[in-house]
């Protein structure tokens, strides 16, 4: 009697089993093949081209009735296995139970369905088998609005998929860019971009709260209220290995079945396991390579020969047509590791290599992966590329005696060599030019063209000019914003603009950053300049900010807060200051002060504190004064008509009216405004960002003054009539300054680059700008003009207390 | 080593950093990519700035303070600082935070 071999589940890892079994001993078991699907084993990977109709089912098959039929395996498909009973070693199937000497359990993994309302809905799906598959094909065929939720591997397969048969589709990612497993940000950004350029909407922090419809799937809801349109939902969060056969059994598992170095379960020596169902040394599978490996070493055990299963890095492809990443091994950054990066943004390819020691151990490659392979198989055998590092990331076609200087290399460049892509100007124009005389950057940029669009090539024909001018050449000295870049202020706020750039990836791969995501001097900048040039795309990021902004306080040198809450134009009733009083007593203050703009400063709050100051000033009606902010601060005032005799118009009221239309948003520095109700400048608002004076005619409104480390009177704008265009006048100054000023330039510094007539050009004469410039304003204000103290008190409470307090574990 | 469980990693922001109160000091907790953790002492050995309030750029920290930077591996503070500050052993293991609760013990000691 020839042994019993039982096997739960047709997939490609149990399949490899199968073929080195009956190939290295034929005939030398009596084997059962049980599989849930009514099918035999295929090739799960392709999935994909079946999805987006590049392949049929049939061209996937791996085994067919005739392979099986030949090695005489006994087919139990569409057939769930019930159970397995180890005391009497058998399995139980849905028809029947088949006795075994030995098991193979491959029962794979399950999808992770998302706990939320509306998951059974009909149209809501997963995406593991060929079932799902066609279920994805016919819902297709209707056409409408899909949405994935998942934007992993599988996930923006069937997205691709999706889009290629016609389905609108929209991509939710809980996390900050796609693939995070495989991919680091940049990569993920170009990929981001790519399936955007086909029609696919990608949202990144997405969190899913409902899946909405009544009879069947209608719609998806977001945490933030987001609702999304559906006929179809494809779940792709994940998979979890499919154990429950396995623990209802008693065998011992992890988060997969534990197995040993034999693929042999730690619990019973008579089964085995191979697959994405099982755990190894903490390790889970999903890729096909080390389950092949599984699946060798399961077959030699079960012929009773010696070898053992070790894991090892893996490489990732994405199966989507004209995207083109590829991600081996590990690229986190860690102590001991060097990045080697290298970023063509005009042909949107980005590389980059993990070194550590004398060793490669990852890499992420995007829009060429051609070299993929031989990376992969360096950072695979471990090779010592200590001699090949200068030129690693150049590939294989490069290695052997090419130079690590970049001078020597651009000499080294052949004529026909393009340097600058936008425009593509080749070497050999740009060098005719210099020597017809065009001799520094402008020249070139004048006569060939070359750097004057995009400008990431500036550097190249800097040393092209280096290069064939010798010591003629003077480098030129803009100043860079930071190290990260040699870009100045002005340049990138016209690329972030000319290019569309609205994320901060999207800075740092278009425009060549030298660092993986920036320093703290071009950050808080990059960030500034992105929100005020495409407020409705760009979301403020707080960790690109200073603490102060970030913890909406200032912070002393003790490391305690200051609290200044909106008196707006200075005004302020007796209830405000009981409660500012209040809190004050409450929160232990140890200093209350009056401020220069008409505020009162509660300074020493302890960090732990502000939720909870803050929620009691709320209650009270006072919001955020903004004393911390590159943002608008006071506007100080006098008390106009209503009170004083001299008083000419309603210099309080403005005020007020100025201070709730401006409050609340980003400028590139500090703005304090002033408005005093006559010449006798009470709010002295001539020596204000923005200053006001009333007159009987009507308003003088002055910008450009200054009261820190330099003192400089205001220049007069205009004199108006109405207050309606006072405020107007203000409101597009403002935007004006937002949308050029260079970050950390106050107004005056701002206006004595440009020129006030150049800004009164703008904002007085050019009445269309004007009403231009009000409208941007607005538009951003519909985001930013809110109270940040009420938001925190409400979502982010829990981040301003300790994540842990260990003082109190027990000393021992 | 004993590793102590603080907290998950998405309680702390992406290039954030959150505080833990040990009885060795207060200790920053750095997050930097998506899934990195590093430890540190909280406190810049400049002025006292906390550098858990700094931003966090690659695996470096710049202190709210004066801006003095700090890499996160060695707690080597970048030229023309000559400083250190201390690092503590961390890892992440399905999504928790642990952090060697022997090499803050060795820290108070000493």
């Amino acid at each position: 009697m020839k042994p019993k071999l039982v096997v739960i589940g047709a997939g490609m890892g149990s399949g490899r089993v199968l073929e080195h079994l009956t190939e290295m001993a034929p005939d030398a078991w009596d084997i059962t093949l049980f599989n849930a699907e009514p099918r035999g084993n295929y090739n799960r990977i392709m999935l994909s081209p079946v999805l987006s109709g590049d392949k049929t089912y049939e061209e996937i098959v791996t085994h067919d009735d005739a392979w099986y039929g030949a090695r005489n395996i006994s087919c139990r498909f569409g057939e769930h296995v019930i159970g397995i009973d180890r005391a009497n070693k058998r399995v139980q199937g849905q028809n029947g139970a088949v006795p075994y000497d030995k098991l193979l359990i491959a029962t794979g993994s399950a999808p992770f369905i998302l706990p939320v309302q509306g998951r059974d809905l009909p149209g809501v799906i997963t995406y593991r088998d060929l079932d799902d598959t066609n279920a994805m094909i016919q819902a297709a065929a209707r056409g409408g609005k899909a949405v994935v939720i998942g934007g992993g591997l599988l996930g923006l397969e069937a997205a691709a998929g999706l889009a290629e048969r016609g389905m609108k589709v929209t991509v939710l990612h809980l996390m900050g860019h796609l693939m995070e497993r495989q991919l680091d940000e940049a990569a993920g950004y170009l990929l981001r971009q790519d399936l955007e350029r086909r029609g696919i909407t990608v949202m990144t922090r997405a969190s899913t709260a409902a899946i909405l419809g009544t009879d069947r799937v209608e719609g998806v809801l977001l945490e933030d209220n987001t609702g999304l349109e559906a006929d179809l939902v494809v779940m792709a969060v994940g998979i979890r290995p499919e154990t429950r056969l396995a623990t209802d059994a008693g065998i011992e598992v992890a988060r997969g079945l534990a197995v040993n170095a034999r693929m042999q379960s730690l619990t019973d020596p008579d089964i085995f396991a191979v697959g994405e169902c099982v755990e190894f040394d903490g390790h889970l599978f999903g890729l096909v390579a080390p389950i092949y490996d599984q699946a060798r070493v399961a077959a030699r055990s079960l012929l009773g020969e010696q070898e053992a299963f070790v894991v090892r890095d893996v490489a990732t492809k994405l199966k989507v047509t004209g995207c083109d990443l590829f991600s081996a091994g590990d690229f986190a950054e860690a102590e001991g590791r060097e990045d080697i990066v290298f970023r063509d943004p005009a042909r949107g390819v980005y590389k980059r290599l993990v070194i550590e020691g004398d060793r490669l151990i990852g890499a992420v490659l995007y829009g060429d992966t051609a070299d993929g392979p031989w990376f992969f198989g360096l950072i695979r055998d471990g090779t010592d590329m200590s001699a090949l590092r200068e030129t690693l990331i150049f590939g294989p076609a490069s290695q052997g005696g090419a130079q690590s200087d970049p001078l020597s290399a651009v000499a080294a460049l052949p004529p026909e060599a393009e340097i600058c892509g936008c425009n593509g100007i080749c070497k050999g124009t740009i060098v005719q030019a210099i020597e017809g005389g065009a001799t520094d950057l402008g020249a070139i940029r004048a006569t060939t063209r070359a750097s004057a669009s995009c400008g990431t090539c500036t550097g190249l024909v800097e040393q092209l000019l280096q290069v064939t001018l010798g010591e003629d050449f003077q480098m030129p000295t803009v100043r860079p914003v930071c190290g990260c870049t040699d870009l100045s202020h002005e340049d990138l706020r016209r690329l972030i603009k000319a290019r569309e750039l609205k994320s901060q990836p999207a800075v740092w791969q278009e425009l060549g950053w030298r660092t993986a995501n920036g320093c703290h001097v071009c950050r808080p900048a990059v960030n500034f300049y992105l929100l005020a040039d495409w407020p409705l795309d760009y979301r403020d990021d707080p960790q690109s900010r200073f603490v102060n902004e970030r913890r909406h306080a200032n912070i002393q040198k003790d490391g305690t807060y200051s609290v200044v809450p909106r008196l707006w134009g200075g005004m302020t009733t007796p209830d405000e200051l009981r409660a500012i009083a209040d809190a004050a007593e409450k929160y232990n203050v140890p200093t209350v002060h009056v401020t220069g703009g008409q505020r009162i400063d509660l300074l020493g709050v302890r960090g732990a504190d502000l939720p909870a100051i803050w929620a009691d000033l709320n209650r009270a009606g006072l919001v955020s004064g903004h004393a911390y902010a590159k943002g608008l601060r006071t506007v100080k005032t006098c008390v106009g008509k209503d009170h004083c005799r001299f008083g000419t118009q309603d210099s309080t009221g403005l005020g007020i009216r100025l201070e709730k239309r401006l409050w609340g948003s980003w400028t590139p520095h500090k703005v304090k405004m002033g408005v005093s109700g006559c010449p006798r400048n009470c709010a002295e608002a001539t020596c204000k960002d923005v200053g006001v004076v009333c007159v009987d005619s009507g308003y003088q409104i002055g910008v450009a003054g200054a009261a820190g480390m330099d003192v400089k009177e205001t220049e007069r704008l205009a004199d108006v009539a109405s207050e309606q265009e006072a405020v107007d006048l203000v409101t597009a100054f403002v935007q004006l300054y937002r949308e050029n000023a260079r970050y950390l330039d106050r107004p005056y510094k701002w206006v004595a680059k440009v020129g006030l007539d150049w800004v009164k050009a703008r904002v007085v004469e050019d009445l269309a700008e004007r009403a231009r410039l009000i409208a941007a304003f607005e538009l951003s204000q519909s985001i930013y003009r809110k109270d940040p103290w009420a938001e925190h008190v409400a979502n982010e409470a829990p981040r301003y207390a300790p994540l842990a307090d260990l003082t109190l574990e027990a000393a021992q | 080593m004993t590793w102590i469980d603080i907290g998950h990693i998405d309680e702390i922001p992406v290039r954030g950093a959150r505080l833990v109160k040990t009885a060795a000091g207060c200790v920053a907790v750095f997050r930097t990519a998506e899934a990195e953790i590093f430890a540190t002492a909280d406190r810049c050995p400049h002025k006292g700035g906390p550098l858990s309030e700094g931003i966090v750029h690659g695996q470096k920290v710049t202190c709210p303070l004066h801006n003095w930077v700090f890499d996160l591996n060695t707690g080597a503070a970048l030229a023309p600082e000559d400083a250190r500050i201390a690092t503590y052993p961390v890892r992440v293991k399905a999504g928790r935070i642990l952090i060697d609760a022997t090499a803050l013990r060795r820290q108070s000691a000493a």
